[in-house]
């Protein structure tokens, strides 16, 4: 694989550092929020990537995860409801030498957003989102939302929801997704590592974020990021590796005829090659939706990057239908535009 | 071509009407027929009327498929009333347009089309072509199908590949009936059946014949002569509004140097702008057709944030469904414009039918204090020139404009004589220099109050916008309660200030008088037809027709004081008199409003304006 990010964007001359990135903003989030977290990531990763400061460009919805472009000193626009999916599209078509991030949260890309980001997504723009997944409202203070667990007592479900949730990475794969990976905010590490490996990708990247709101949907996602049991509830996949995971490295993925299993190495005689060796690569989604799926108690949490696989970009086809079409329309000029076709002289 | 017959009959203008069932190329013929006259020296309009579904059924009222079109030696402003000819090839298409037609007019039918199943389907109970209910009109009953059969029967065609030839009878016995040539047509066959001889045969066949058995009857014994028309000298097209918008926008970011983008989603009867400006990638434009309504305009918003000139296209509805974006555009003072092809509402109302009625919308159809420029053209050929003129006020001063056209506008066409590109008015973007150090996002140009367009990639200008209240001048969020009154204030007097950039109102007529007619937007052909008929008879009253309607020119107030009475008509419930009432208080208001999906007719507005002159 090509370890250079996309050469489309203008390289920085200079070294950046994080302070590149920091805006004169009061950061506004709640002491404790996961964004903080994201926030810092992002400004970690940003110099690494290399582009020149300028080319980066954040595009964001509403919620607490869309007050993100406020607090990047890159240029931004803070959308509308949403909307995010949709005007990151027209930043990427009309300037495909930026680099372009998208901050939204689950209700903002997957309830009133979720047309614009499933489309994004079959369309395959270059664009980098960054989904915090909190499983709650939270800049409406606490209804649940389309990735709240079922059951979920929160302020309009008094008694529990009774709607089945969306899996972010079932719905990225259903439309087609070239790039999805899972990240928990409480480990940058992984979560930086990750959002290089999305601005790598050539297409649309969905990041998604197992966030805490401190305030709403405290430890929603405790189960299984706890310091205390993550190593034994999530496995970290890397490309060409089997898929190990627990405190003690002992457990293991395998495939059983069509399923995925959780097995023990060394016992019923389990070694390390009887295990998947994951390949984020492959054009065959089959496996990646199956690790996408794998929930707690089960299965360990899928973290890392899932898929990441290569078609064309939309955004490379537009530039190569107007090369294309300069080279071979007789239409130069809408001077040549206006007297095209059928036209006469009047003295 | 050579007349036998010469009772000639001399017309300044005439209407013709072809209409048949969906699948009967009435479309074809008209186009034709409009080309020729074109090229015959007249100037013209031309109207397409064609059903909401793509194949209604068969031989019935609902698939009747028309085209009409106006020529004439004077200035055509419009697509004419009532018709001259009445070309019907079904019963159905009879019975729905017999009412288009005038007393006396001629018809031509064809005969051999009204069978008993065709007449029931029509809802006739009996043949109209048998009893005497046409005979207030010269009726040409012509065996169109069997003359068209006879005339291909040498190219051993089946009846059905034969059959598809009968409009280019009719189209035959127009030339012969207007004395025009059939070198064009000709032409247009050899493009477009290239590498089908036998069409082209049979084509040629029929239109001959069509032409030869008009000569030899004597129902068409006189034919008509309509002279050139006297039309400014240059070089000229026939344009439909929808493509004269498109290529108005590519005028704009040709001269402005801004690349094009619309975002856009698919909607009656605005879609051919959309198709129009997909096909000129060479030109560079950049043609996204998004997932819905709100995606093409907030991929709009995005396009223009980084430098292009941004536009989206859409009817009614899909405005309704833009407005929450439309507030994030006046928010974030981007360059944007909305055209909207206004067809009937409210809902999905009437599709194919044109109107007036979403003003209201295009004015304050928002949230929040949020004032959005408001251009109208009134013309399919100047929907050219006000689609450049919304592309260079946006840009120059940094706000969305909503363009309004409508569907009779959008498809109906009209000879455009075409400009040059480097002789249309400058247009000068606003952009910020990089590292200028007096750049702040929300800075104002004193004489625009537009900020400046600071385009991502730019050293020295990063900057976040957004739908949250900004700082004055900083741009940063800002909830206080007198920086919010102030922006608020610059919001509204930016756009207000437009007014010193557009021209002055301009009247038809005398500047003092008894009566001034008002209106704005596509109503201007049967309007200004109908006032020039009265002041040709002497009558005191003029006419003022908007094109910019958010600001209103500066000289608006002047122009109603000259005048005791003014008299707003539209094809809505009032919506631009109200607006003037609010705007423009004090004069003596009337109205005459028509919401039926159809245009004014020229004779319905002397009456009214004859009404309002003697009223006390």
């Amino acid at each position: 694989m090509n370890n250079q990010p996309n050469l489309t964007i203008e390289r920085s001359s200079v070294e950046l550092t994080k302070e590149d990135f920091v805006s004169d903003q009061m950061v506004k989030w709640c002491p404790g929020c996961g964004a903080h977290a994201i926030l810092s990531s992002v400004a970690n990763v940003f110099p690494k990537i290399g582009y020149r400061k300028e080319n980066f460009m954040f595009v964001s919805g509403i919620g607490c995860s869309s007050r993100f472009p406020y607090y990047v000193n890159t240029y931004g626009i803070h959308g509308i409801h949403g909307r995010a999916a949709a005007i990151a599209s027209g930043v990427k078509i009309s300037n495909p030498h930026l680099s372009v991030w998208v901050a939204t949260g689950d209700g903002d890309s997957m309830a009133i957003g979720g047309n614009h980001f499933i489309h994004i997504i079959r369309r395959n723009i270059d664009v980098n989102i960054m989904l915090f997944n909190n499983q709650i409202y939270g800049l409406t203070k606490g209804q649940y939302s389309p990735t709240t667990p079922m059951g979920s007592v929160t302020k309009t479900s008094p008694q529990g929801t009774i709607e089945h949730p969306f899996n972010p990475g079932e719905l990225v794969l259903g439309a087609q997704g070239t790039f999805f990976a899972r990240v928990i905010d409480a480990v940058p590490r992984l979560m930086t590592e990750v959002m290089f490996e999305a601005a790598k990708h050539d297409g649309t990247s969905v990041v998604e974020i197992l966030q805490n709101c401190v305030i709403f949907a405290d430890k929603t996602h405790d189960s299984v990021t706890n310091k205390e049991h993550r190593d034994d509830r999530t496995i970290v996949l890397r490309n060409g590796e089997p898929m190990i995971f627990g405190k003690d490295k002992n457990k293991g993925i395998r495939l059983n005829g069509t399923k995925l299993e959780v097995v023990t190495l060394g016992e019923n005689g389990i070694t390390k090659d009887d295990l998947l060796v994951h390949d984020a690569y492959q054009h065959d989604p089959g496996i990646h939706l199956m690790l996408a799926k794998m929930s707690y108690p089960h299965f360990p949490v899928a973290l890392g990057v899932i898929r990441s696989a290569m078609y064309p970009t939309y955004d490379d086809m537009v530039e190569e239908q107007i090369t294309y079409a300069k080279a071979k329309q007789k239409i130069k000029t809408v001077d040549d535009l206006l007297n095209s076709g059928e036209t006469w002289e009047i003295q | 071509m050579v007349k036998t017959k010469s009772n000639v009959i001399q017309k300044d203008a005439v209407v013709v009407k072809f209409v048949g069932d969906s699948g009967d190329g009435m479309q074809l013929s008209g186009t034709l027929f409009s080309d020729t006259a074109a090229l015959e020296g007249l100037d013209l309009a031309t109207f397409p009327d064609y059903p909401a579904e793509i194949r209604a059924p068969h031989n019935t009222i609902a698939g009747v498929s028309g085209f009409q079109v106006h020529v004439g030696a004077k200035k055509i402003e419009t697509t004419g009333d009532l018709c001259d000819v009445l070309v019907a090839m079904n019963p159905a298409s009879l019975k729905a347009n017999l009412k288009w037609a005038k007393p006396g007019a001629t018809i031509i039918v064809d005969e051999n089309a009204f069978d008993e199943a065709a007449l029931k389907k029509s809802g006739y109970t009996e043949n109209p072509l048998e009893n005497d209910s046409l005979s207030g009109y010269n009726l040409v009953k012509a065996p169109v199908t069997l003359l068209t059969r006879e005339a291909v029967k040498h190219l051993s065609l089946d009846n059905k590949s034969a059959d598809r030839s009968k409009n280019m009878f009719a189209l035959g016995m127009m030339y012969h009936l207007f004395g025009w040539g059939f070198d064009h047509t000709y032409e247009f066959f050899g493009k477009k059946f290239k590498n089908k001889p036998d069409v082209i045969a049979a084509n040629k066949a029929v239109l001959e014949a069509g032409f030869n058995y008009a000569e030899t009857i004597e129902a068409l014994s006189s034919v008509f002569q309509v002279s050139k028309a006297k039309m400014e000298p240059g070089r000229y097209r026939n344009i439909t509004g929808n493509v004269a918008t498109a290529w108005g926008f590519l005028a704009a970011s040709e001269r402005s140097g801004r690349p094009l983008f619309l975002g856009s989603y698919p909607i009656t009867p605005a879609t051919e702008i959309l198709i129009e400006l997909a096909k000129y990638k060479s030109l560079g434009a950049k043609v996204f057709q998004a997932e819905d309504e709100i995606a093409g305009i907030c991929s709009a918003i995005g396009a223009s944030y980084t430098g292009s000139l941004a536009l989206t296209s859409t009817s009614g509805p899909g405005l309704s469904l833009k407005s929450e974006a439309i507030g994030l555009a006046v928010m974030t003072e981007l360059p944007l414009v909305i055209v909207n092809v206004q067809r009937g509402g409210p809902s999905t109302g009437l599709p194919t039918k044109s109107e007036q009625s979403d003003l209201y919308q295009a004015l304050f159809g928002r949230n929040g204090e949020c004032p959005v420029v408001v251009i109208a053209a009134s013309s399919s050929a100047n929907c050219f020139y006000y689609a450049y003129m919304a592309s260079k006020i946006a840009m120059e001063h940094m706000t969305p404009v909503i363009l309004l056209t409508d569907g009779y506008l959008g498809n109906g066409s009209q000879l455009f004589r075409i400009p040059k590109v480097a002789e249309l008015p400058e247009i000068k973007p606003p952009i910020a220099k990089p590292n200028d150090p007096d750049f702040k996002p929300y800075r104002r140009n004193p004489e625009t109050l537009a900020r400046q367009w600071a385009l991502p990639g730019t050293e020295g200008l990063r900057h976040r916008v957004g739908g949250l209240e900004k700082e004055d001048i900083y741009g940063n969020v800002s909830t206080d309660p007198l920086n919010h009154q102030k922006m608020v204030d610059l919001r509204e007097a930016k756009v207000q200030k437009i007014a010193e950039f557009i021209p002055e109102q301009e009247i038809t007529g005398a500047k003092e008088g008894d009566v001034l007619v008002v209106s704005w937007g596509g109503t201007f052909g049967p309007v200004s037809e109908a006032v020039e008929a009265l002041q040709k008879e002497g009558k005191s009253i003029s006419h003022a027709h908007f094109n910019y309607i958010m600001p209103l020119p500066r000289n608006t107030a002047s122009v109603l004081n000259g005048f005791k009475k003014v008299i707003v008509c539209e094809l809505n419930s009032g919506q631009f008199v109200n607006y003037l009432k609010m705007t423009h208080p004090g004069h003596n208001y009337r109205k005459y409003n028509k919401v039926q999906g159809l245009p004014f007719t020229v004779t319905e507005l002397v009456n009214v304006f004859n009404a309002t002159l003697e009223e006390k």
